[in-house]
């Protein structure tokens, strides 16, 4: 299913155990599982969700269908520093496509990838809720509003 | 006094916590930290002017608030009474300070019945709820109304659905009433999926009690006992500001065994979404919360009859349950003397684009869009020209100059080709490509389809080719009248409203702005020259003194020329990339 292979360890599936039956077990609280799951490990690779289904005893594929289905869920680590642009309407309309674009080159990222070095990633979202400050980029917990396309390498710039 | 800061998301990123944080300092070090209160409130809707602070009871509004400012307003307002002007909004056109709120074009036209306590009381206080005569409606449903009652009520409000489609709200609630079951679920629909919509998210961060109330109202008019938000897990603030308010509710007894000492018991439970628009649908919703993909199902069995677990499950959006605890305490007959003859009360619009006063506004039903753009939303920013305005999100369509007198209601945006959606209402402006706007949806669209039916999955896909074929100026008339074969398909055979909805954007814009896609076909030229691909980069002769700076610049050698003599662009070459027009200083690059 993914391109990364990892080696659980024990405490890992410990965690993973905890987190199941913190949920009794029940695959209706599958999504909260995964939810609590990501939390931890920062993303959802195969290997874990091997075990989610295992613990849960539904099938991988189930495990696997919904992972997939929702964007929140990603099988692929972020960067330390994890960058989303907002494209929502309001972004849009205000060029934020200029924005993602700039980013895309100083950062030679696609959306959805992470640098080798792991420290950036770049995703796209929609809405954050400040469309007041449109075009709205996030770094982590910290937005960015009124970004300009020439703002771009003074916001990556910090993360140095 | 009161000094009210506000902890929208908006203002929040211009980190209002900082100034709020300021704040409490001034005062303790100035020995008034008893005295006055400092309070982070929900979204004030001002959010074009944030971070905003405002000083209660004289509703003093003050905008672009700095960390440092709260020196000034702790030593000025606070203890000499003066209120400090220069952090006053100033109006645009008489350039008047504005002493308080009451008197800003922006609030003047609002009414607010679903934002009524969003930047009033601190939301994560249920005292000051309380208050505000929270939960005093649903003490007078258990303890002088019947359930029969509280339906009647909401019928004769006229209430409808805020989630999109308007159903009118009391009569799903009898449907569900009726349905008999051992076990029924109210559900909120807090999964805000209209990518430029945030009223949901205001009214739950900014009054989080007003929804528990009312779910536990119409748990006790349908006969359930159990409530379910489903709320989308990008949403952390509201996330936590829920969990407080749940937690407190208990504590006070109004939400748990026996409420008000009644034989009434109802408790609610949040269940989280994981980012798929799709999930909004409340059939597609409802699976989504029994931990499956969201993917929706052929309506009947509608989920009144058979929802979460089989169950009878009435869903309703967050701005409709935010309307319905006034209903009871101020009567029907209040709610329905506001609005139209048949779209009663207020609607939430969330305001963002190429207009001034970005935020979010709550209007009665029959406000014109000229009422909403040009006076509370202050005009078209940088004074450029209005050209559209789009509603409903990816499921809606643009309105254009000939709708600015239109009253507002569902049934009105429905006959002008457009729909109410969510609330969202985007302002366009000459520089926006209509047919770029509608890519823009597609994009959206193809990206949210669940995939489960063919029409969506593919059709979609295929507009959404078939518009980048055309911005790239690769279209042709065919492809117009393709284009709109296309949409009408997909408008027929989906399964779901999201396919059932998602062509709207193109067959408005193809209604409203023919001339524009024309232009794209005919003549390769995007109108309002925001298409990359169809521009033309050119040398004024005469202008141009060959200083050779746009030649070196050009990643493709588009560009011949002579130094100190004019220079040339290679049509066939140029990849259009702009950079000869950033490298020369002289103004001789044109661009059409
Ligand atoms: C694709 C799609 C997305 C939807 N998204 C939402 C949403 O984000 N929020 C919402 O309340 N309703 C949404 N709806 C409407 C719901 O299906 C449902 O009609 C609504 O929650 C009912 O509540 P109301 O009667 O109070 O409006 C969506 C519908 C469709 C077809
Ligand atoms: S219309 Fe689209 S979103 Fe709805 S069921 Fe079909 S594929 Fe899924
Ligand atoms: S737009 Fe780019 S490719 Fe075209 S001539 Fe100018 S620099 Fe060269
Ligand atoms: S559209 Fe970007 S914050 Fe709303
Ligand atoms: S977020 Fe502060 S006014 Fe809207």
């Amino acid at each position: 299913m993914s391109s990364i292979k990892i080696e659980l360890r024990q405490e890992d599936l410990n965690k993973i155990h905890e987190i199941c039956d913190s949920f009794n077990n029940e695959p209706l609280e599958l999504i909260n599982v995964l939810h609590r799951t990501q939390e931890h490990f920062g993303y959802l690779p195969a290997e874990v969700q091997e075990a989610i289904a295992d613990k849960l005893n539904i099938s991988t594929a189930q495990v696997y269908g919904v992972v997939t289905f929702y964007s929140f869920f990603t099988m692929t680590p972020k960067g330390k520093h994890p960058i989303s642009i907002c494209m929502g309407t309001a972004c849009y309309v205000r060029g934020a496509e200029k924005v993602l674009d700039e980013f895309k080159k100083e950062l030679a990222l696609q959306v959805g990838q992470t640098t080798p070095d792991g420290k950036f990633s770049l995703s796209s979202l929609r809405c954050v809720g400040a469309c007041g400050l449109a075009p709205v980029v996030l770094v982590g917990d910290k937005t960015y509003g009124r970004v300009a396309p020439d703002d771009v390498k003074a916001i990556l710039k910090e993360y140095e | 006094m009161h000094l009210l800061v506000c902890g929208g998301t908006g203002c929040r990123a211009a980190e209002s916590s900082l100034i709020l944080e300021s704040l409490k300092r001034e005062l303790e070090e100035k020995g008034l930290g008893n005295e006055v209160q400092v309070i982070m409130t929900g979204c004030f809707g001002f959010c074009e002017k944030g971070p905003v602070v405002k000083v209660m009871p004289d509703n003093t509004f003050y905008v672009q608030v700095k960390p440092e400012d709260a020196a000034v307003i702790v030593a000025e307002h606070v203890i000499k009474g003066r209120p400090v002007q220069r952090l006053l909004y100033v109006d645009p056109k008489s350039k008047e300070h504005v002493p308080d709120s009451k008197h800003m074009g922006f609030y003047r036209k609002q009414i607010r019945i679903a934002l009524r306590n969003c930047g009033f009381i601190n939301p994560e206080n249920i005292d000051e709820y309380i208050a505000r005569e929270g939960y005093a409606a649903l003490g007078k449903c258990i303890s002088e109304l019947t359930p029969a009652d509280v339906i009647d009520s909401i019928k004769k409000s006229g209430l409808r659905g805020r989630g999109g489609a308007g159903f009118p709200t009391g009569l799903k609630w009898e449907i569900a009433s009726k349905n008999k079951a051992d076990q029924k679920y109210v559900v909120c629909n807090a999964d805000e999926g209209d990518p430029g919509a945030f009223m949901d998210r205001s009214v739950l961060e900014g009054d989080p009690h007003s929804i528990l109330e009312a779910m536990a109202i119409c748990g006790y008019a349908i006969g359930a006992s159990k409530g379910l938000i489903y709320i989308r897990a990008e949403y952390p603030l509201a996330i936590q500001r829920l969990k407080i308010a749940l937690g407190q509710a208990r504590e006070y007894g109004l939400l748990g065994k026996n409420i008000f000492g009644s034989d009434f018991s109802f408790d609610i439970e949040l269940r989280y979404g994981a980012g798929a628009f799709v999930c909004g649908e409340e059939t597609a919703l409802i699976h989504s919360m029994e931990g499956m993909r969201g993917e929706p199902t052929n309506k009947p069995p509608f989920p009144a009859e058979s929802g979460f677990l089989g169950k009878p499950s009435n869903v309703n959006n967050v701005e409709t349950f935010a309307s319905v605890p006034v209903i009871i305490s101020k009567g029907w007959e209040w709610f329905s003397s506001i609005g139209t003859e048949k779209s009663k009360g207020t609607k939430v619009f969330a305001l963002a684009g190429k207009i001034n006063n970005v935020g979010l506004i709550e209007v009665p039903m029959g406000t014109t869009l000229r009422e909403i753009i040009f006076e509370i939303g202050g005009g078209i920013k940088n004074g450029k020209k209005f050209k559209a305005v789009q509603t409903g999100g990816p499921s809606g369509g643009c309105l254009t100059e000939k709708h600015l007198d239109t009253p507002i209601d569902f049934d009105n945006l429905v006959a002008a080709g457009s729909m109410m959606g969510s609330g969202g209402m985007i302002v366009m402006d000459e520089d926006d490509c209509m047919v770029s706007i509608a890519k823009f949806f597609l994009e959206f669209t193809v990206e949210e389809s669940c995939g489960k039916c063919a029409p969506c999955r593919i059709g979609n896909k295929r507009l959404h080719e078939l518009l980048t074929h055309i911005t790239k100026g690769n279209g042709t008339m065919a492809d117009l009248d393709r284009l709109k074969n296309m949409c009408n398909v997909i408008k027929d055979t989906s399964l779901c409203g999201l396919g059932q909805t998602s062509p709207n954007p193109v067959l408005s814009t193809l209604n409203n702005f023919m001339d524009e896609y024309v232009a794209h076909v005919t003549e390769k030229r995007c109108p309002a020259g925001s298409c990359r691909e169809l521009m033309k980069y050119s040398i004024i002769v005469d202008k141009c003194v060959g200083c050779t700076a746009c030649a070196r610049g050009c990643p493709v050698n588009a560009i011949s020329g002579e130094r100190k003599g004019p220079h040339f662009i290679d049509q066939e070459k140029c990849i259009k990339c702009g950079a000869c027009f950033e490298k020369c200083k002289f103004g001789a690059v044109l661009i059409n």
